[in-house]
């Protein structure tokens, strides 16, 4: 089986995978990090968003072998020496989850929108979760969570 | 305590874990020598199975073994059951066909479980499915909903001539037929209640655990309610006693229904485990979701609707088919019937209702309750056809509405169909939900988007539930198999901290925090204190589950049963340590005290004593201080209210945007605002998806077409508005919390006030209904054909 190198949460790891395994497979079965989720078969619902090398990527879409000598951050990394990271923050100051299982994605994309788009409105955040379904919130608390959060990010 | 007690938006205990990806849903868990499990399932909506060759794939590599419905039948393991026994017109009971847990004789529907490949690893699982065979002998498959009960019809069960589950009603015919026959005008429409996929974010998942020393199992499972599982498991799928099954629901990524029911999945992982001698896990992928999570709603129905000249109602008469699908799931009599029926009163004052519904099989997957379940489709058809009534009549259509509330004094108010409502204004959140939306000003909106060259549109609906399912005596009378109390338990440790116990499942509702919070405020123990615990059969005492927006009307009460008790239990510690009688302590905020005087001990204190029972009145009372409570409601909870929606139409496209959103509702006494308007708007969500975008489609052959996110429409960030949301309060009178429920309701109120919208937006053309969903295409061609 073909090797792969790549940092994960600021940690070197190495690991055999078959060449068919996805990127998301390789941090929750093989790393176990099951922060990630899986939600969908065909890359929409967004519950497997990482960044790769600073950007959202959804890792149900990448092989494994793909993600070699790149710096994945999951949502297990976004906190740091026990602080949370200002979106993760928000999001709890303003009920923007329920079930939790759309959240790690729709976190890790919110902090790639607000790093990419300096004044997010509310309109431009609901085009931007396009890619992030969730079945609990109607969204409503989620867009002012990642607006809150973007703001405190910017802080 | 007021900033943690009940009425406070107390931010969510479960929080940090999920914002940190640290929550341990099923798929998350992993069992020592763990297997993976991969079904084998009919690509045929109805077919025979003739053979099924599994000999290449038990040599596929990794593979430990591959089970077909001949090894269930040979283990003998039983039906999964339907627990509802809906007694039909004429007396007779229900056709319910068994549903095994693997299909031995014949497939029913495109996704239905053949067999099991179990293998080290998932890919190999995968991999070995695809190697076995299954000789089909494919047969003509009765798929559309209007015909499968007309003769000729493909049949799909021996035990169900003409596909015919039950044919039930409800109401008085007679006096139904009357008022029709002095009716001014009768209001009359043809509506589809739109067939839904539930889709929990998280797939369902299933963990088969057997223990090879002390012969026990332990499943870990996607449920909603695992002691139901555990039930079903035992008692009728037959794979073990309750006392050597576990079965534990972690954290669960949503449920809407969807999780309540007990699949084929986790009954054959549990069985399976003990065949292996491993562990053994299984994962849905999504596609497996869309196949076989239980549908919802898909109703045809015909209502009418009489009124006197002053468009008061005199009588409404509904004929409904609703579709089972292939097998009757575990509560799907229940829904169009004892759900859905009862409900046909609404917020009126109508004087005669009569109900009938035929229920009937059809080759797709098997439909039970979801999200509202047989409430959002009464609600449907009673603000569907009142609006219809008002357009007929020149009636405005909040007018008409307050014509025929049930008062707000009418309470305790007797319906015809059944329920006793106990509380309500219907008004009050009617008219506090036009103000926010300025409903009296809508006119210059309609005409200032008709300048910008869009339709605009206003609905509302004015919608009732009945939820805290349910007095036992009562739902055993009309045939549910089951009790529908709840469990509580209330344990001090000595150090005075609480772990509360729970039957209620919390995948998204929060109980973590809101139960926490009353706990809080009746004992006067710090929220920081206060542990919940639920989702394990191996710890909690007993449980019903959440489903029908219980847990806090039903679960919630028995946790204070179970406190009374602490209480009743910590006052006679009290007098025995302050050497005072019983009669003159009293308990509040947390400390036990004598009438009259400073002393007192705190209810940390009495835990301590109950403990460490040095200075204690052992001779009359046992230490300890945990106790137990099982809550049986007296009635049904009723949350009412009116949402109103504003929407524009483009003319080119047919895309409708909704404009604004207003809900207001009557939830009895509120524990969390914070958590009730996310409930409240995810429901909304849900419900504006029916309305708009969501639709299970199968071809004739019973393909599902719209099999994937590609292609069943999810409503998304962009497709919702802000979701304002408001309250108005009368209390429940019958439990302990005068609470209500609020899971559902969006989800309920939503379909009918987008339609309702839509349909005043498109009036100005001459429409007067649009079916579910209306999408961008069915309004364009409704605006195409009109003009
Ligand atoms: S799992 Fe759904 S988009 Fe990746
Ligand atoms: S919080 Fe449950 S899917 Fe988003």
């Amino acid at each position: 089986m073909p090797t792969v190198s790549l940092e994960v949460n600021g940690k070197p790891v190495k690991a055999e995978v078959e060449a068919r395994t996805l990127l998301v497979q390789l941090l929750r079965y093989d790393l176990g990090l099951t922060g990630t989720h899986v939600g969908c078969d065909t890359s929409q619902c967004g519950a497997c968003v990482i960044h790769v090398d600073g950007r959202a990527v959804k890792s149900c879409t990448m092989l494994a072998l793909q993600a070699g000598g790149t710096k994945v951050v999951t949502i297990e990394g976004l906190a740091r020496d026990g602080k949370l990271h200002p979106m993760q923050a928000a999001f709890k100051e303003h009920h923007g989850l329920q079930c939790g299982f759309c959240t790690p994605g729709m976190i890790m994309a919110a902090v790639d929108m607000a790093n990419r788009i300096p004044n997010l409105d509310e309109k431009t955040v609901r085009h931007e979760l396009e890619g992030n379904l969730c079945r609990c919130t109607g969204y409503h608390n989620i867009v002012q969570a990642v607006l809150a959060g973007a703001k405190a990010m910017r802080a | 305590m007021a900033d943690t007690g009940i009425g406070a938006s107390v931010r969510r205990k479960e929080d940090q874990r999920f914002i940190t990806g640290r929550g341990h849903y099923t798929d998350d868990l992993n069992r020592p020598g763990q297997a993976y499990a991969f079904f084998v399932r009919s690509p045929h909506a109805h077919a025979r199975i003739k053979s099924v060759n599994t000999a290449a794939a038990a040599r596929s590599p990794g593979v430990i073994g591959v089970f077909t419905g001949q090894d269930v039948a040979a283990d003998k393991l039983g039906s999964i059951p339907c627990g509802w026994g809906v007694t039909q017109k004429d007396g007779k009971p229900m056709n319910a066909p068994p549903h095994m847990p693997l299909a031995a004789d014949k497939a029913r529907y495109v996704g239905d479980q053949v067999a099991l490949v179990v293998a080290e690893t998932y890919n190999q699982a995968r991999d070995a499915a695809e190697k076995v065979v299954v000789d089909y002998e494919v047969l003509p498959a009765s798929v559309d909903l209007a015909a499968t009960a007309k003769k000729g019809a493909p049949v799909i069960h021996d035990q169900a001539p003409n596909n015919v589950c039950f044919v039930w009603g409800l109401g008085d015919e007679a006096a139904t037929k009357a008022a029709f026959a002095k009716a001014h005008h009768v209001a009359k429409l043809n509506l589809v209640n739109n067939r839904v996929i539930p889709n929990a974010i998280e797939p369902r998942a299933a963990i088969g655990d057997f223990d090879t020393g002390d012969d026990s199992y332990t499943l870990y499972v996607t449920s909603q309610n695992p002691h139901l599982a555990r039930l079903v498991i035992s008692a009728f799928v037959q794979i073990a006693p309750e006392s050597k099954l576990r079965v534990v629901a972690p954290d669960v990524g949503g449920g809407f229904g969807s999780k309540i029911f007990i699949y084929a999945e986790e009954c054959v992982v549990t069985w399976a485990s003990r065949k292996v001698g491993r562990p053994v896990k299984w994962t849905a992928e999504r596609f497996e979701s869309f196949l076989s999570d239980a549908h919802g709603r898909d109703h045809l129905t015909h209502v009418e609707l009489a009124l006197d000249k002053d468009g008061k109602f005199l009588g409404l008469r509904v004929d409904t088919t609703a579709n089972m699908g292939a097998y009757l799931s575990n509560f799907a009599s229940a829904i169009p019937t004892y759900l859905y029926g009862t409900l046909l009163q609404g917020v009126y004052t109508t004087a005669a209702i009569y109900c009938e519904v035929t229920s009937v099989f059809t080759n797709t997957v098997p439909v039970d309750a979801v999200r509202g379940a047989g409430r959002p489709e009464a609600t449907y058809l009673i603000e569907r056809i009142v609006d219809v009534a008002a357009s007929d009549m020149g009636i405005d259509r909040a007018e008409i509405r307050r014509r025929n509330f049930i008062a707000a004094i009418a309470f305790p108010y007797q319906t015809q169909v059944a329920l006793q409502y106990d509380s309500g204004n219907y008004g009050a959140s009617l008219e506090k939900a036009l103000t926010m939306i300025d409903y009296a000003g809508f006119e210059k909106r309609r005409k200032e988007a008709a300048g910008r060259g869009k339709l605009r549109g206003i609905g509302l609906a004015s919608y009732i539930e009945a939820c805290g399912i349910a007095p036992s005596q009562v739902v055993g009378s009309l045939g549910a198999g089951v009790g529908l109390y709840e469990a509580g338990q209330v344990r001090f440790d000595a150090t005075g901290n609480v772990t509360v116990f729970t039957g209620s499942h919390t995948h998204g509702q929060s109980h973590e925090t809101t139960f926490a919070q009353i706990v809080s405020d009746y004992l006067g123990v710090p929220f920081e204190k206060i542990e919940v615990v639920h989702g394990d059969s191996g710890r909690i005492p007993f449980g019903m589950g959440t489903y029908g927006s219980r847990s806090l009307a039903v679960g919630g009460s028995a946790i204070v049963r179970a406190m009374d008790k602490v209480i009743a239990k910590g006052r006679r510690i009290a007098a025995h340590l302050l050497e005072a009688s019983e009669a003159d302590i009293e308990f509040k905020a947390g400390k036990f005290s004598v009438k009259g005087t400073d002393r007192a001990k705190t209810i940390g204190e009495i835990a301590f004593a109950a403990y460490v029972p040095h200075n204690y009145p052992l001779s009359e009372l046992e230490p300890g201080l945990d106790e137990t409570a099982f809550y049986d409601p007296a009635n049904f909870t009723f949350p009412a209210g009116t949402h109103v929606c504003e929407v524009e139409i483009d003319r080119d496209t047919g895309v409708v945007a909704v404009e604004r959103w207003v809900a207001v509702d009557d939830f009895g006494r509120i524990i969390n605002p914070m958590v009730v308007a996310g409930q409240v708007q995810g429901g909304v969500a849900h419900g504006v998806g029916q309305a708009l975008c969501e639709a299970a489609v199968y071809d004739k052959s019973g393909q599902l077409l719209t099999g994937s996110y590609m292609d069943y429409c999810m409503p998304r960030a962009g497709d919702l508005p802000s979701i304002e949301v408001d309250t108005t309060v009368t209390l429940c009178t019958h439990n302990p919390l005068g609470v209500k429920g609020c899971g559902e309701t969006g989800a309920i109120a939503a379909p009918a006030t987008l339609i309702n919208a839509i349909v005043d937006a498109l009036a100005p053309l001459g429409v007067k209904h649009i079916e579910m969903p209306a999408t961008s295409q069915r309004v364009w061609q409704a605006i195409h054909s009109a003009s």
